[in-house]
């Protein structure tokens, strides 16, 4: 993502919008520049803001007077006044960080919009996730601080030896040169994103030990690392894996449940 | 994707709490379909989803692809700064629904939610359906509409360099947005025009539901957390 100085009047609106804290405003030219390093083309500037399309001149004016008068102006704080944040044409590996950032890109593994897969949100139809089985979702930099691939190949690699199967279906995966040994292409570790969704299966009585292994391999990464585990009913919708986390000593108060109403509707010739 | 599975309440506070607060204002209801599987007639589908919900007082409904009821404009003039176009738009949602995406309502109470999947129960739409909320009030609403719950996902919270993240409050609100589009930085920022009446707890959770590009933004939480922090750190 870029800003155009020439049409960037310094209002500072989209500072704070920015999840990664990239966007600054410069103070030798008092426009707002964008740290590339730290930017993950997650598009939140672009797309999150609002937009008018005010002459950049005028408008530099307008703050200049208000300015030398201590005036404050109490502007919306969403709006971008002169359509300044401009997309630029990425290209590989960068590209990796709108695919991982942006949700409303879909990812060429999956075809779907997102960071992940669709985990047990379909299980109800493709059973990826059967009974006795737990699917982890492993989700590193968020909520809003961000990761790079090389802290998520540090915690591929130990699951990795594990021996826990990666979802073939995920992007990160597809990302894998070898996904036996959790071991990410070289050409895209140091490439920032907004967050990125390990998901691998086990066996039920396997979950304890792989938190473990997670939680403490989270101590050696320089992010945040939300986990999500799932697992699939029996058929009176009840699930040992509740009891399970309860007496690891986790906190499974919220999450998602699959109602189990979808069907196979399509007919194929 | 996980994008309502991390929202952050007391419940997952790093220091563990003795009584943490119930969530009870926060049940979402989503939509999925499968390529090849369910997606015949999707659109159709997803409309009747999003048509159902309306009848039940959601306070957002989203298409995963395009947005919530409350959107950006690529086009103000600056009256807007005076007299903005704050009005959600649920029919802008339903008629925006192109294809494969995730479509999601958003309810304030048990009692909506519930009488919501009654009704998605008993359309039997086909596609997946999910309800994302405390767990034990999802698993009562499968016993009272008589649906046996298929599967289940938890959500275990953060760990990591969880000194990176910001306070409660801030969390609360920013993960509302499981996708991370709405920054910390300009939540606190809200917070701080609340505390200055330079925008009211209404006008700021607008605001910020903007940035939700998948409409699972909760305006009712949200507006009442603005509220209580206007007054306290909380």
């Amino acid at each position: 993502m870029r800003i155009d100085p020439d049409k960037c009047v310094g209002c500072g609106n989209c500072l704070p919008v920015c999840p990664m804290g990239a966007i600054y405003v410069d103070p030798a030219s008092n426009r707002a520049r964008v740290n590339g390093d730290e930017c993950v083309e997650c598009f939140t500037c672009y797309r999150g803001m609002s937009k008018e399309h005010l002459n950049p001149t005028l408008v530099r004016a307008i703050r200049k007077t208000a300015k030398f008068f201590r005036f404050r102006f109490d502007p919306e704080p969403d709006i971008c006044p002169t359509d300044a944040i401009v997309p630029e044409e990425l290209t590989w590996p960068r590209i990796v960080r709108r695919a991982f950032s942006d949700p409303q890109v879909p990812h060429e593994s999956t075809g779907i919009h997102g960071r992940g897969t669709a985990e047990v949100k379909t299980n109800d139809v493709t059973n990826r996730v059967r009974e006795g089985e737990a699917g982890f979702v492993v989700e590193f930099g968020r909520p809003g601080i961000g990761a790079r691939f090389r802290d998520i190949e540090r915690v591929t690699k130990a699951l990795a030896e594990l021996g826990v199967a990666f979802e073939s279906n995920n992007p990160v995966t597809s990302l894998m040169t070898d996904a036996s040994h959790g071991i990410i292409r070289a050409d895209i570790l140091d490439e920032k994103i907004l967050s990125a969704i390990v998901e691998i299966k086990t066996k039920l009585e396997e979950v304890p030990a792989v938190l473990r292994k997670i939680r403490e391999l989270s101590r050696e990464v320089g992010t945040v690392i939300s986990i999500g585990v799932s697992t699939r009913c029996d058929g009176v919708g009840e699930e040992p894996l509740r009891e399970i986390l309860e007496r690891e000593g986790y906190r499974a108060y919220r999450g998602k449940t699959n109602l189990g109403l979808g069907r196979v509707t399509t007919v194929h010739d | 994707m996980t994008n309502t599975l991390h929202r952050y309440s007391e419940h997952y506070a790093f220091e563990r709490l003795p009584n943490p607060q119930p969530v009870n204002d926060d049940f979402i209801v989503f939509a999925m379909a499968s390529r090849g599987v369910n997606d015949d007639d999707l659109i159709t589908k997803y409309r009747a989803f999003l048509r159902l919900a309306l009848k039940h007082n959601p306070v957002n409904i989203g298409d995963a692809t395009k947005g919530g009821v409350l959107r950006p404009h690529r086009d103000l003039n600056p009256t807007a700064h005076w007299k903005r176009d704050q009005l959600p738009n649920p029919e802008e949602v339903i008629a925006g629904i192109e294809g494969h995406t995730t479509v999601a309502a958003v309810f304030e109470n048990y009692e909506d939610m519930k009488a919501f999947v009654d009704e998605v129960r008993a359309a039997n739409l086909g596609v997946s359906v999910n309800i994302s909320a405390p767990m034990d009030a999802a698993a009562r609403c499968c016993r009272e509409t008589g649906i046996a719950r298929h599967s289940v996902e938890y959500s275990l919270g953060f760990c990591g360099r969880v000194d990176k993240l910001p306070d409660a409050t801030v969390l609360e609100l920013s993960t509302m947005c499981g996708h991370g589009m709405l920054s910390a930085n300009f939540v606190k920022k809200m917070i701080e025009w609340v505390k200055e009446n330079r925008r009211s707890p209404a006008e700021v959770t607008r605001t910020m539901a903007r940035f939700c590009i998948c409409g699972v933004f909760n305006v009712a939480r949200a507006e009442r957390i603005l509220d209580e922090a206007r007054t306290k750190n909380r």
